[in-house]
Parts: structure tokens; sequence; C-alpha cells
């Protein structure tokens, strides 16, 4: 009997196995070979000496890598509070069934759905200081170029604007469907409650959206700490390194000077600040989520 | 307290009409059921005294204001919706607060009102519980409560019950009632359930079609139907309609019922012309007896037993079928052949409109 239940046990594991077997070969095994690797000295072709912590040494050292992670964090500020607020906003001035609406979330999707590839070109034609399209605008009013893509203190915000209307249209997605999962009778129940607009928005609407903010807002952190593509197709980190980020960093390092076992330190560091991130983010949100309930209780 | 009149109202979805001309009265510290089918647009009424809905025609007054052209909010009524529509994020007291915040209502007083109600409703214990914490009767309870805290003019209650089991809606019921005295306030009540209607209301407005086919008092309505719609659906099992040719003795109605002349005591002067006659009569006043003992004999296709009565459905001789009540032990099994023994007194009238005739004594 207990031989037949074990045997059954195990069966059950065939379900899982095609899912287990992919996810072991290509996420946790890939994880496990990249922590190893990040303590030999190696490339690309194989071999390679045992340093041991000596790569992240040299990291906590490099100028360069300290200068992209700086990059990193400040664009992750840049690019994460507008991408959890305005989608929200837009969701809440698209939810409803009119043609209009539809068009208009549409028309917010449509960017998602372009290639960096695509988006890069498109907004280098816009911020090109020579010639671009906001300059071209300037000029008609007499006005210089601003060096948007090459001023060291500009890059960052160029790269985050463009990411930021890249990125819009999933969360304004993720919203619209929590949006509609909103029974409607709360907000009936809120206009006989003579609530306002806002007051609704605040007491009614973001609290049923909550869990749908915590999302977004750890799903763009997660998203927005990878940036790589933006300034290797625009500014290929420049200028003078202000928009290398992590990512760039590690294929620079990987893939133009060869140095495998330094670069998988740098993404070793990287999936740490990612992960004590978003646990950080989930952690402060449910405690104040916690607090919250437990004040609504005793007030 | 203040009382409602409703002045020809009406409401169409694009070219689907849903209400037309809808006129009623309610009395201040009245409370009127709305009842009708599903789909019959007497929750589309409801709401358009709420302010949830816009009104096409006409005008709501509550008290001295016309309330049709206001806000929700500024009406000056309180609703319990069918599925409570609490905050779910709130706790309860937080619920029942969240009104009076709105208007600026005192703390203190806001709590005192909560307090209040929530003794009323025997809540005091649950009051820093969320609704996902309560079962469906203390969620309806709270609702009721939000309800009662903003000392309304008017309560309006959506199929209150129907979210409810069987057992928990009786009590329930039970509940609202004794309520309904304590606070002593105009209410309307929107159900599809007549036992909720009769045991609440002091007035009985039924609506089919688009329009209000009766009002009345709860017996007036099941003993005197205005019209067929209304003698089918209020009383359960539904009244026996069937189709008869009628003539008249010594001043009252006769209908010819299975070859049989059945004599009512529906008055025969005055009665329009009209082709098609049919007669109604309730379950309760047709009764099983004996082959051969009653007016008619019939076959017996189903047989109910509640308990303390037993429903016998039964198939006349040409086929018309026809619900008898018998006692709580009957013996009566499907298959058999019984007598129905028909207390014509209390029988109803209907010519081909619809329109019904009743006797003339009943009240």
């Amino acid at each position: 009997m207990i031989a037949n239940r074990k045997k059954t046990r195990w069966s059950n594991a065939l379900f899982v196995a095609p899912f287990l077997a992919v996810y072991v070969c290509l996420l946790v095994y890939p994880l496990l070979a990249g922590m190893g690797l990040s303590l030999f000295k190696a490339d690309l072709f194989g071999g390679g000496e045992f340093v041991g912590l000596e790569n992240f040494s040299r990291l906590l050292r490099d100028a360069v890598f300290r200068q992209s992670v700086a990059n990193t964090f400040y664009f992750v500020l840049l690019t994460v509070p507008p991408l959890t607020v305005v989608p929200l906003f837009l969701a809440l001035l698209l939810n409803r069934t009119t043609r209009v609406a539809a068009f208009f979330r549409g028309v917010f999707f449509s960017s998602s759905v372009l290639s960096v590839t695509i988006v890069t070109l498109i907004w280098r034609m816009i911020l090109m200081a020579d010639g671009g399209l906001v300059a071209n605008i300037r000029a008609l009013f007499g006005a210089g170029a601003i060096p948007f893509l090459s001023d060291p203190r500009l890059v960052m915000i160029s790269m985050a604007i463009i990411t930021v209307w890249w990125c819009l249209g999933l969360p304004m997605m993720l919203y619209l469907s929590a949006l509609q999962q909103v029974p409607k009778d709360i907000y009936e129940a809120a206009a006989l409650d003579n609530a306002s607009w806002f007051r609704t928005l605040w007491s009614i609407t973001l609290p049923s959206v909550s869990r749908t903010v915590i999302l977004v807002a750890i799903f763009q952190c997660v998203l927005q700490f990878q940036l790589f593509g933006q300034p290797q197709l625009i500014t290929q980190g420049g200028p003078n390194g202000a928009s290398r980020s992590i990512v760039l960093f590690i294929f620079e390092i990987g893939f133009r000077r060869w140095d495998i076992g330094y670069a998988a330190a740098a993404s070793q560091i990287l999936f740490a600040i990612i992960l004590i991130a978003t646990v950080a983010q989930y952690l402060v949100t449910r405690q104040r989520a916690t607090l919250k309930a437990t004040k609504g209780a005793t007030s | 307290m203040s009382g409602i009149a409703i002045k020809n109202v009406s409401k169409a979805y694009g070219p689907v009409s849903v209400l037309e001309d809808i006129s009623l009265t309610v009395e201040p510290n009245e409370c009127v059921a709305f009842l009708g089918p599903s789909g019959c647009g007497k929750s589309t009424l409801l709401r358009m005294i709420a302010g949830l809905e816009d009104v096409d025609a006409g005008e709501i007054h509550i008290g001295d204001r016309r309330v049709d052209t206001l806000a929700p909010g500024a009406r000056g009524v309180a609703m319990v919706f069918q599925h409570y529509a609490l905050y779910p994020h709130m706790t309860v007291a937080d619920n029942m607060a969240f009104g009076l915040k709105n208007i600026g209502v005192d703390k203190v007083e806001i709590v005192r009102r909560i307090d209040e109600a929530a003794r009323i409703l025997e809540l005091s214990d649950y009051l820093d519980r969320k609704p996902e914490e309560l079962s469906g009767g203390q969620k309806q309870r709270v609702a009721i409560g939000r309800a009662i805290v903003k000392n309304p003019d008017l309560f309006l209650f959506d199929e209150p019950l129907s979210n409810l089991d069987a057992a928990l809606r009786m009590r329930t019921r039970l509940e609202l009632a004794q309520l309904r005295r304590r606070l002593k306030a105009t209410m309307i009540l929107v159900t599809h359930d007549q036992v909720e209607a009769m045991t609440l209301a002091d007035r009985i407005v039924v609506v089919n079609d688009r329009r209000i086919q009766q009002v009345g008092t709860p017996m007036d309505v099941y003993a005197r139907p205005a019209n067929i719609f209304v003698a089918g659906f209020v009383g359960s099992p539904p009244m026996n309609i069937l189709k008869t040719e009628i003539g008249e003795s010594g001043g009252f109605v006769v209908a010819r019922l299975g070859g049989r002349a059945v004599a009512t005591r529906v008055g025969a002067s005055g009665l329009p012309q009209s082709t098609h006659w049919r007669v109604g009569l309730r379950p309760e006043t047709v009764a099983v007896v004996a082959p051969g003992a009653g007016d008619l004999d019939a076959q017996v296709e189903f047989v109910e037993r509640l308990g303390e009565r037993t429903l016998v459905y039964t198939k006349l001789a040409d086929g018309t079928p026809m619900t008898a009540e018998d006692a709580g032990i009957s013996k009566v099994r499907m298959g058999d052949t019984v007598g129905l023994n028909i207390d014509a007194g209390t029988a109803h009238i209907f010519d081909g409109n619809g329109t019904a005739y009743h006797t003339d004594a009943t009240e």
C-alpha cells in the first residue's frame, strides 16, 4: 500500500518534469555556473584560474564599475516612480468604454511593442543636437540646441524619458485590468456616501489596486536595473561613462575584453542589488499595509 | 421622515424601454416593496430614486425637494446593496464612518452613531474586522449599519436577502421587520421574493412589463389581484388559472370547469363583454377528497410533501393542470385518482384582457 502510494507520488512529478527540466537547465544551472565563474579568472575560450573573491574586490576598487552602479541607481530612481504613477493616471483616464478611450489605450500601448532598436532610432532623431526634432523646433524660435545625449548631466535624464515613453504600456494595461476588477457597486456606495472625486480615488480606488501598484513597482525595478539597449545603441555608455549601466559594463568586460570571470562577478552584484531592492520594497509595502490595517483596527 | 412622490417617470436604455410613465406616492414612515420578476425594471426604479441612474422623463420628489436632478449623495438616501458593496479594505467601523466623514460630521458624533448602530445590529464585537472576515449575515448587518448611521430620509434596500441561505434569510427577514419598527423610517425594498414583500412591506408595488401592475397592501394584492399577471405572480404555489365559460346564477358568476358548474361569489353585473374567460383558484381553496366525493375528479401527477401541508399537482379529465392542497400527512400518491372539492367563494374571474373580478365579500 505504502509502496504503491510512493509510486503514485513519483509519477505525479512527471507532470511538472518538463517545466522543471527547462527551469533547471536554463535558469538554475546558469545562475549557479555564473556564481562559480565569478570566482575564476577566465575568458571565453575555456579553462580559467581560481581566484576566490579577487574579482569582487577588484570590482569594488574599479571606478568605472562604481560609476556604472551609480548611473544605474540614478536611472532606476528616474524611471521607476514615473513608471509606477503615470500609467495609473492614464489607466484612470482611459478606464471607460468610449471609442476615444479605446483609441488612446491602443496609442499608449503601441510604444511597448516596438523593439529597443526602433525606440532608440526614433528618439535619437528627436533628441540629436545636430538636426534633431527638438533642436529644429528650438531653432525656429531662435534658441540653441540642447545637448540631450552629449551632456553628462542630461544623458541619463534623456535615457529615462525614452524608457518611460517605451515602457508605459504594460503597467497601464495591468492597472486597467486591476481597475476593472473593482466592483462597480463600491463606487455607487461611495457616491451615496458623498465621496468627492479625490476622496473616491484616495479611499476607494487606490486601496483597491494597491497590490497592482506594488507589483508594477517591483516589476519595473527589476526591469530598469537591467538597462542596456538604450545607452548601448544611442551613446555606447558615453559621454565619459555618464550613461554606462551595470549591464553595459558587464557586456563590455565580458564580450569586448573577454574577462568573463570579472563580468560574472559584476553580474552577481547586479543580481544581489535587484534581489535586495525587490525584497526590501516588498517588505516595506507589506509592513505599511499591516500597519495601516492595525491602525484602522484601533482607531 | 419624508414621503416620496414619483411622477410620470420613464427610463429607456437606447431603444429598449425599461419603465414607462411610472407614478407612485410613498407616505412618510411607510415601507413599500417593489415586487416583480427579474428584468421587470424594479431595480432600475430604485436606482433612479437613489440617483445611480438618470431619469429620462418625469420627476422624483423626496419630502418637499425635487431630487432627480441632484447627485446621489445630496438626496438624503441610504442604500443597502444586493451584494452589500462594503469597502473591502476598510474595517466595519470605517465602513460605517466613511459617509459621515465625507459630510464633516463631528468625530465624537460619528463614534456615538456607530456604537448605537452596532448595538442595534449586534455588531459591537466586529467593529475592527474587515468585511472578508465576516459571514454573509454579518456583512448584511454592516451594510444596514452603514445606512442607519446616516439618519437618512429614506432607506433603499436592493434585494437585501437574496444572498443569504434559507435559514439566515428567514432570521434576517424577522430582524429587518423588527428594525423597521424601531427605526420608524420610510423604506423602499426591491425584491422578487413575494414572502419578503408580504412580510416586510406596508404596501406592495407589483411591477412588470415596464409598468406598475398593482399597488396595494400585501393581503389586498394576494386576495384581490388587479390582473392575471399579479394573480399568477403573487402566491406560492401560483394560482390555478383555467379557461372557462361563464354563466349567471342568482346575480353571481357560474364558471364551468371539467363539465361541472362551479358557483363563484363574483358579481355578474357589470362584467364586460368578452369571449375568453378564465377562472382563478388558489391551491388552498382546492381540497383533495375521495374520488367522486368532490366537484371534480383528477389524476395525481406529482406530490410535494412540505410537512405542514401537501401540494398535490393533478390533471383534470380534459388535461388541464390543477394544484390542490391536502393535509400534511396525506396518503395521496402519484397516479392516484382523487376528488377535488373547490371552495369557489374566493374564486377570481379574468376577462380576455386579463383584468380580474373578485368576490365582493373578500377584503
